[in-house]
């Protein structure tokens, strides 16, 4: 694993550890944060940074940084849904579509056409006017927009898979196709499914912060990145920026850090992928 | 299209065919009267940019328990593809004629468990066991998969097991290989683990495509050896497919030879050197340089092998490079008949009796 860092070089390892920091925010956040985040005190709203508030304070005089750090919880938790659902349904989609070949991947492949008609954020809006306005139906809703792009790059990658001698080599040994694609073709994707996954969790990020910003997703006064640029939007008018731009700032920073890493990872998949044929 | 019409030649044959096929007055026949396997004129034929196009014609041929049959032809006479129609392998898109019977039943119904249970009975021998085993697993997850999640065996006991076979492949540290990965192995000993994997499902027939084409000369008489001992020993039947006509004839009972997609031959092994029934037995063996005999030239077959889509439908495929071609072979395709205990399709098989048979200067 310290293997696969190092060799994404210098960008990957700083991509790595921002991850890190913010996965560790997610986790600990309320525990670790330096105020009470949910606190308010009308007076000091807007104040610039003081004493020990490195970020100062928002819109209701509560402490910037404090909402950032518990705020992570929800702002990583969502992209990380919506990541594990898209991943889930199109894998098994790209897997079936794969295996079984001709009608089916036929039928498949039109589905996901039509699929990527929707764009993610309308698919969400209209989950939000339906199931009303919550981070679950958004993510559930992005998770259904980003499956036909993972299922469109790893139906690709199990098509390949599937014509690789081994599998018909395992197929005449008697083994069923069930526990050929689970042990065997999606294993051999995994790299792929890593790289994809880290690339998407950017995307999710940065459109469930903006379904959060339409006050779509999660609900204030709970914290979240896409509700503070929301709520101390008003702020970067009357000249002070910096809470909204502190929340902008950590989802632009995670984002690229996945981003980063996500291509990284790629590129190694597909070199390891040209060497397994190579050799 | 004509081409491999199966009724266009069969009705005429069918009963010799059938008499000699069930293996009457053959040497070399193992226990049991019954085919184990059964290839009943088959015709397959694959879409080539929408259009079918026939890669087998007209192939029948029956494997009894416990014998060896081999396979032999040029490359792309068909050989390959009757092995891969037989384990169900054939691309998607194939249209596929006639019957493969196993054990008397067509294969073609079988699917989910009978299918998956036919298929542990039936081990494949792929000609590149590199490619035939999944790179990123170790050789112990190989060999032991099968067993653990086809036949329910215990994955401690499957471990011995698997030890015990590679010690009968002439591989001492078992232990020790099952934990490598196969890019750690030389292409010999793959496929001797190949031919361990194989023999662990304990299966009554092999099908071994070219198993030791891909191995460099001096571990294919090792391979070979160890395969023909253990088929012997476990007493399987096998289909052995190779271009070696010598091979093929010192360790099968009977031999089998494509041409053009079509069985151009069937005979005892003993006796296809030295009364060979079809010109083009002739021809091969004759292509071999030999050992004893010092030439400047290999004698090839003049023109080049016929694709079998190529071939045509109402004459001999292979009379364009016949030397023994007369007008009557570009009249009708010849069927396949009976003669002294083989079969032969060629329409001057009696009368060229003799004079086919190959004399090394």
């Amino acid at each position: 694993m310290l293997g696969v860092l190092r060799s994404t070089g210098i960008a990957g390892m700083v991509s790595a550890v921002v991850i890190a920091v913010a996965t560790v925010f997610a986790a600990f956040g309320p525990t670790i944060a330096p105020y009470n985040p949910d606190l308010p005190s009308l007076g000091l709203a807007f104040v610039g940074p003081a004493g020990g508030h490195l970020l100062g304070f928002d819109f209701e005089g509560r402490d910037v940084l404090s909402r950032l750090i518990a705020g992570a919880q929800s702002s990583m938790l969502g992209p990380l849904a919506v990541v594990v659902g898209a991943m889930a349904l199109g894998t098994v989609i790209a897997v079936v579509a794969a295996w079984r070949q001709r009608l089916t991947d036929t039928v498949v492949s039109s589905g996901l056409d039509i699929l990527f008609a929707f764009p993610g954020i309308l698919l969400a809006v209209l989950a939000a006017a339906v199931f009303g306005a919550g981070l679950t139906a958004a993510a559930v809703a992005l998770a259904i927009a980003y499956m036909p792009y993972v299922a469109r790059v790893l139906r690709g990658a199990a098509l390949k898979e599937r014509g690789q001698p081994y599998v018909a080599a395992l197929e005449v040994q008697g083994s069923s196709a069930s526990r050929i694609c689970l042990r065997h073709i999606v294993p051999n994707m995994l790299p792929l499914i890593v790289a994809q996954a880290t690339i998407m969790f950017g995307w999710a990020m940065v459109d469930l912060a903006a379904i959060s910003f339409l006050g779509l997703g999660v609900q204030p006064p709970a914290p979240n990145w896409g509700v503070m640029i929301s709520e101390n939007e008003p702020g970067i008018l009357q000249g002070y920026p910096l809470p909204a731009l502190a929340a902008g700032l950590c989802i632009v920073a995670v984002v690229i850090a996945f981003n980063v890493l996500g291509e990284r990872l790629f590129l190694q998949a597909q070199v390891q992928q040209a060497q397994a044929v190579r050799r | 299209m004509t081409v491999g019409d199966p009724n266009q030649n069969v009705p005429a044959a069918e009963g010799s065919v059938g008499a000699v096929l069930a293996g009457d007055g053959l040497a070399g026949g193992g226990p049991g009267g019954a085919p184990l396997l059964d290839v009943d004129r088959l015709t397959v034929r694959l879409p080539v940019g929408g259009v079918p196009r026939a890669v087998l014609r007209d192939v029948s041929l029956t494997v009894r328990v416990g014998e060896a049959v081999g396979l032999v032809g040029e490359s792309g006479s068909g050989k390959s593809m009757t092995a891969r129609a037989i384990d169900r392998l054939l691309p998607a898109g194939a249209q596929v004629e006639g019957q493969i019977r196993y054990r008397g039943r067509d294969i073609s119904e079988l699917s989910g468990g009978d299918l998956r249970a036919f298929r542990t009975k039936v081990a494949m021998i792929f000609q590149d066991p590199r490619a035939h085993v999944n790179p990123v697993r170790r050789i112990g997850d190989f060999m032991t998969e099968a067993m653990r999640a086809n036949l329910r065996v215990p994955a401690r006991y499957a471990h011995l097991r698997a030890i015990e076979m590679l010690a009968q492949v002439g591989i001492d540290d078992g232990a020790r290989r099952l934990r490598q990965y196969p890019h750690e192995l030389s292409g010999g000993m793959l496929q001797r683990v190949m031919i361990a994997a194989a023999l662990l499902t304990d299966p009554v027939l092999l099908l071994a495509d070219e198993p030791t084409t891909a191995l460099d000369v001096t571990t294919q008489a090792e391979v070979m050896a160890i395969l023909d001992d253990l088929r012997r020993e476990y007493g399987l039947a096998m289909l052995f497919i190779t271009h070696d006509l010598e091979l093929a004839a010192a360790i099968c009972d009977r031999t089998v030879v494509m041409y053009a997609g079509q069985v151009v031959e069937v005979r005892s092994s003993a006796l296809l050197h030295q009364d060979p029934l079809h010109p083009y037995t002739a021809a091969l063996a004759a292509a071999r340089p030999d050992i004893e005999r010092s030439s400047t030239r290999l004698r090839a077959i003049p023109g080049r092998p016929l694709s079998a889509f190529e071939a045509p439908a109402d004459e001999c495929a292979f009379a364009p490079r016949c030397p023994h071609a007369s007008d009557a072979c570009r009249q009708s395709l010849p069927a396949l008949t009976e003669l002294d205990g083989g079969l032969s399709r060629c329409v001057r098989a009696a009368e060229l009796r003799g004079q086919l048979t190959v004399t090394h200067a």
